[in-house]
């Protein structure tokens, strides 16, 4: 089907609009569903972000095909869901789908949210664990930089501080 | 169950309490998607998962702190009829969705009625707080408070970048969903809504009608909520939430004061034709009689009828209106032109006691 808003282009992005019962389909290609700025969820025509949503995970924001050089899984190991069933029906299979599909949901969250990292409130069991890890980071970082200037006694106590820490995180 | 407050009276305790701005915010509400780590999201579920995730759930009802909050109660939604779930849908209690298709599903319930937890919704749990008036941030608190409860005795899906894990990717990051239900009939007859609802989808929020997505506005009741949910905190959520709302409210009443002013005569003949017709008629559909009341309410507030009818009846009359309701009250399964016979019905012997 072509985009019906240029018709020289394939319709990637497909959509149905009902108001007072009547029914209007929607048929456009990525360039010209781009420049229709007032189809993107949250803005005034009111469309379901739900049916917008499959259309957008088809979407290539960059417009020059995937750089990653990552590799990128087409299947979550967890729970079987697929890349396409998922861009298909716009919803994840469980929480380990995040990290399945990571490499490709920044240009979907930059899209629908405008924003891709949380920023929020930290459940307090996992909190602790997310504030110990940065701190292992933080300690891991330094080790090395005390091995490059050869501060082996520092290294050795710090060496230890981790190996401590290592065991608590694990405990929780 | 069948007989209980729950769904024979249309308006839950919290509705009764006043709070502020109430003239023109009727209700604030947050929801907050939490799911827990080591199981599918419900729409991946086998049975025995989902009914796995309610026993952890069912679990949590023991705590201390949570029995501290107010006296719950865990409806399965398999133990209801159809009626029953469609009047828990009126009274916001629960979504459609949990009512039409959850696999164990089941709702938590405060005994005001102002918390409902549903369970195995779109996600595993969706915590609900609704408050009287503009409380929004009051909301947020005990919403946060009740999190805090079962996140100290479930492992939620949570990770250090996305943050709160969710089924939907809208919902992710603080999986947030706050919103206020305002009635702006004066923003509506100056015709100022066209330019305002615009304006307010432009600043990350989304307004919709009374019963939700996809609903148009009945009765100039207009549910504004915030959209984005990953890269803002909480606060700064609420905070814009807040002050659009806090805005609006403004400018309702302004468009209220002009219209007094400027068409006055106008305005109480409105007001008090559309009374006259909620008293008196016969048949009365379900759009006609939230345009009407909504004129009645808007009539009540500015003090042009002179009526003993509480602004509290007209909103109890929003809700009892409802197909769900009407037909919980009749105690059979009625056809729509029975239901706009009942329906007045209603709304006549209900101002008349008033």
């Amino acid at each position: 089907m072509m985009c019906q808003e240029c018709g020289s282009k394939p319709a990637t992005l497909h959509f149905t609009k009902i108001v007072n019962g009547e029914k209007t389909e929607f048929h456009f290609c990525d360039s010209c569903a781009r420049e229709k700025g007032e189809l993107i969820p949250g803005t005034s025509n009111g469309f379901s972000i739900h049916n917008l949503l499959s259309g957008l995970l088809d979407f290539d924001p960059t417009g020059k095909g995937s750089t990653s050089s990552k590799p990128q899984h087409s299947r979550c190991e967890e729970c079987g869901l697929t890349y396409t069933q998922f861009s298909k029906i716009g919803r994840f299979g469980c929480s380990a789908c995040y990290q399945y599909f990571s490499d490709r949901l920044d240009p979907l969250f930059k899209r629908v949210h405008g924003n891709v990292v949380h920023v929020g409130k930290v459940p307090v069991r996992s909190g602790g664990k997310i504030k110990q890890q940065r701190e292992l980071e933080r300690l891991k970082r330094e080790l090395q930089l005390r091995i490059e200037r050869e501060e082996f006694e520092a290294a050795a106590s710090l060496r230890d501080k981790i190996r401590d820490l290592e065991r608590k995180i694990a405990d929780l | 169950m069948a007989n209980g407050p729950l769904f024979n009276r249309a308006l839950s305790d919290w509705m009764q309490s006043e709070g502020p701005d109430r003239d023109i915010v009727f209700s604030s509400r947050v929801r907050l998607a939490r799911n827990l780590r080591t199981q599918p999201f419900p729409m991946l579920a086998t049975n025995h998962q989902s009914g796995e995730v309610l026993e952890q759930v069912r679990g949590v009802m023991n705590n201390q702190q949570l029995q501290g909050i107010d006296r719950f109660q865990l409806i399965e939604l398999k133990d209801l009829n159809e009626l029953q779930k469609r009047v828990l849908v009126e009274k916001h209690l629960i979504s459609p969705n949990l009512a039409n298709e959850a696999r164990n599903g089941a709702v938590i319930l405060s005994e005001n009625e102002s918390i409902s937890i549903m369970v195995n919704e779109e996600d595993h749990l969706r915590i609900q707080c609704l408050y009287a008036g503009f409380q929004i941030r009051e909301a947020w608190e005990l919403a946060s408070r009740i999190d805090d409860i079962f996140e100290s005795q479930l492992e939620y899906a949570f990770d250090e970048k996305r943050g709160y894990l969710t089924s939907c990717p809208t919902n992710v990051g603080t999986g947030l969903r706050a919103s206020v239900m305002m009635h702006l009939p004066a923003l509506v007859i100056t015709k100022q809504i066209n330019r305002l609802l615009p304006a307010i989808t432009q600043v990350g929020l989304a307004v919709r009608g009374l019963y939700g997505e996809g609903s148009e506005a009945m009765g100039n009741l207009f549910q504004i909520s915030n959209q984005i949910t990953l890269g803002q905190s909480e606060e700064e959520i609420l905070d814009n939430l807040y002050r659009v709302a806090k805005q609006i409210i403004a400018h309702e009443r302004t468009a209220r004061q002009k219209l007094l002013q400027e068409s006055r005569d106008r305005l109480i003949d409105r007001v008090n034709r559309s009374y006259g017709i909620l008293a008196h008629a016969h048949i009365m559909d379900s759009k006609e009689a939230a345009q009407r009341l909504s004129d009645v309410r808007l009539g009540i507030d500015l003090g042009l009828i002179q009526t003993n009818t509480t602004p509290t009846i007209m909103n109890e009359l929003i809700v009892m209106s409802q197909p769900g309701f009407l037909q919980q009250l009749s105690g059979s399964k009625l056809s729509p032109e029975e239901r706009d016979v009942r329906r007045a019905e209603l709304i006549r012997s209900r101002l008349k006691s008033s």
